[in-house]
């Protein structure tokens, strides 16, 4: 047999079958004992009483949030957080577990206090208090946000950096949003005819600011209240947000406080500075808004050992900024063969799938790989496809396809392939 | 009721009491939630700056002024001159940009001097945003660019003449919005 998996491995098994294989997986360390105690103590003593807000379990504790920040106590406020995507199952991201990027520390901001200006190209310039924002008609929708800068440990180290899959991948969260259309209120100030793109700001210490195609603003921009049903977290732009579905996560603008409409981009630095990918012609694309096509296996993953052979499920996150996953394969031999793995439904545009695979391992080294494709028919690119577009060091939109390597004696590392 | 013409106007007319006994429907025709912004609510708020310059306050600063101020306020995150650490490097790397090592600063990269203007205005120093006066944050500018070989030490930096300096990367931009 070669060195990496037979196909026929592959072959589809019922997803839960493989689940319960799967379950020794996630937890390497912590292995219960054969035999716990026929009446553990918890069942000889009262619980605890109710809560007002309840927190998950103290043994859930480790799973935390990975802190990036670059310019140290000088501005700890300024860099990035993100999600443990390995860590967690389904598509919906925890509210304090969703992915963090603030430029200069998260605002403690009194919502009777703010205001949401809309002026520039307008018939009339309007300001919104919060109150009058709650009497618009809401709607709500699933969808992801990634930063721009998702992925970037795998295409600015030179070696595979062994992190989790977090670490590398986590700038990416799902979450059911609930706001009211951003086109419900530019109607109110009337829009001129003249404007083609607005800037967005907020009330950060940043000022935080990204201009945006008018377009996108009139089409499926939403001005975000909720978060999976509460309001929003401070780290996501309490008391409200700009939701851009599918766009570049610096210009979903987080303590929206202005919106100015104009007839060009304003050139801010979060645009020209930053967010913008150089190419080896010596230019560089600027408004590189739409987050390409992606996946992940998160299951298995670096920090995960395997608990010796036989099946597996292997499971993962897939994404589009261009609608909805028609399609995830995997390969477990470095990308020379695929298998289409079993999609979770429901599926929605510009949202995260759980897309999940049976796998038995025979104990050899195998290469794991995920590939995703959306309903436009885009594709996510192999690591050198996607590394022959851009600069050596590209920092923004890596959406190229992660290699995990199984290794024989069960670890598992990054690998670039 | 018994007046009605027709049961197409009865209906209509019942629909009209409907509306106004509080019944819900599914438009909203004419509803406002906001209030009007008065222009000096406007003016005070509106602090972003386009390559035009519409919008620059008045005031104004050169090199030898920003020097001062960059000294006080922006060396200890930006370095001396700014070459940077533990910040971004603000000067240098011009005409590196396709080399094997390209330094991307305000000099090398950055498309419009505007933007510098609007920035550090906005967000710097960064433990002290929007602090600056005007005069400062031109004079920094004008510093900064001075650095960068981009303008002459004595040039001023105002509402006028900030919008007509020619950044080295202007042309070094593609618009990618479309796909």
């Amino acid at each position: 047999m070669k060195r990496t998996i037979d196909r026929r491995t592959f072959l589809a098994q019922g997803v839960g079958a493989a689940g319960a294989a799967a379950a020794g997986l996630v937890a390497p360390a912590a292995r219960a004992a054969e035999s716990p105690p026929a009446v553990p103590p918890w069942m000889q003593v009262q619980g605890k009483p109710m809560s007002g807000y309840g927190q998950p379990s103290k043994f859930e504790e480790p799973v935390k949030r990975f802190i990036l920040q670059p310019y140290g106590p000088i501005a700890p406020g300024s860099g990035a957080s993100r999600t443990p995507l390995h860590a967690l199952e389904g598509t919906i991201t925890p509210n304090g577990l969703h992915f963090e990027r603030h430029h200069n520390g998260v605002p403690d901001i009194d919502p009777a206090q703010h205001r949401l200006l809309i002026h520039g190209l307008v018939k009339t310039p309007v300001v919104f208090t919060m109150q009058a924002l709650m009497r618009f008609p809401r709607t709500s929708r699933v969808c992801f946000i990634e930063c721009g800068g998702n992925s970037n440990p795998n295409s600015m180290s030179p070696k595979p950096p062994q992190l989790p899959a977090g670490a590398i991948h986590g700038l990416v969260s799902c979450t059911e949003w609930t706001g009211v259309p951003l086109a419900l209120l530019l109607d109110e100030a009337g829009v001129d005819p003249r404007a083609s793109w607005l800037l967005a700001e907020g009330a950060d210490s940043a000022a935080m600011s990204h201009s945006i195609p008018l377009e996108k603003a009139l089409d499926d921009a939403m001005v975000a209240l909720y978060q999976n049903g509460e309001r929003l977290r401070p780290e996501q732009g309490y008391p409200v947000r700009l939701l851009l579905p599918g766009w570049l996560g610096n210009s979903n603008v987080k303590w929206l406080r202005r919106i100015k409409l104009t007839d060009a981009p304003m050139q801010a630095k979060d645009e020209t500075s930053k967010y913008t990918d150089p190419t080896p012609d010596g230019k560089a694309r600027q408004f590189t808004f739409l987050m390409g096509v992606k996946s992940v296996i998160t299951q298995p993953s670096v920090g995960m050992s395997m608990q010796g052979l036989g099946w597996y499920e292997i499971s993962g996150l897939a994404w589009s900024g261009a609608g909805k996953i028609s399609k995830v394969e995997v390969s477990a031999d470095g990308g020379t063969s695929w298998r289409e793995a079993a999609l979770q439904e429901p599926i929605f545009s510009k949202s995260v799938t759980r897309f999940r695979l049976p796998w038995q391992w025979n104990g050899e080294r195998a290469l794991l790989q995920s590939r995703a494709t959306d309903e436009k028919g885009r594709v996510q690119p192999a690591r050198a496809a996607w590394l022959a577009q851009y600069m050596p060091q590209q920092r923004y939109h890596n959406n190229s396809i992660q290699t995990w390597a199984v290794e024989a004696n069960g670890s598992i590392a990054n690998v670039f392939v | 009721m018994s007046s009605c013409r027709s049961v197409g106007a009865c209906l209509a007319l019942a629909a009209l009491a409907a509306c106004a006994a509080n019944t819900p429907t599914t438009a909203r025709p004419g509803a406002k939630f906001g209030r009007a912004a008065t222009a000096q609510e406007v003016a005070a708020w509106d602090i972003s700056i386009p390559p035009s310059g519409e919008g620059l306050p008045w005031g104004s600063g050169n090199a030898k002024q920003g020097e001062a101020v960059y000294a006080a306020k922006c060396q200890a995150c930006h370095g001396a001159r700014g070459v940077g650490k533990p910040a971004d490097p603000l000067v240098g790397g011009i005409g590196s940009l396709v080399s094997a090592n390209p330094v991307r600063t305000v000099g090398s990269y950055w498309p419009y001097a505007t933007t510098l203007f609007d920035y550090t205005r906005r967000a710097m120093p960064v433990t002290n945003p929007q602090s600056l006066t005007n005069d400062e944050a031109y004079a920094v500018t004008a510093y900064l660019l001075y650095l960068n070989g981009i303008v002459a030490q004595s040039d001023e930096m105002n509402a006028k003449s900030l919008p007509q300096v020619k950044m080295p990367n202007r042309e070094g931009f593609v618009d990618w919005s479309r796909n």
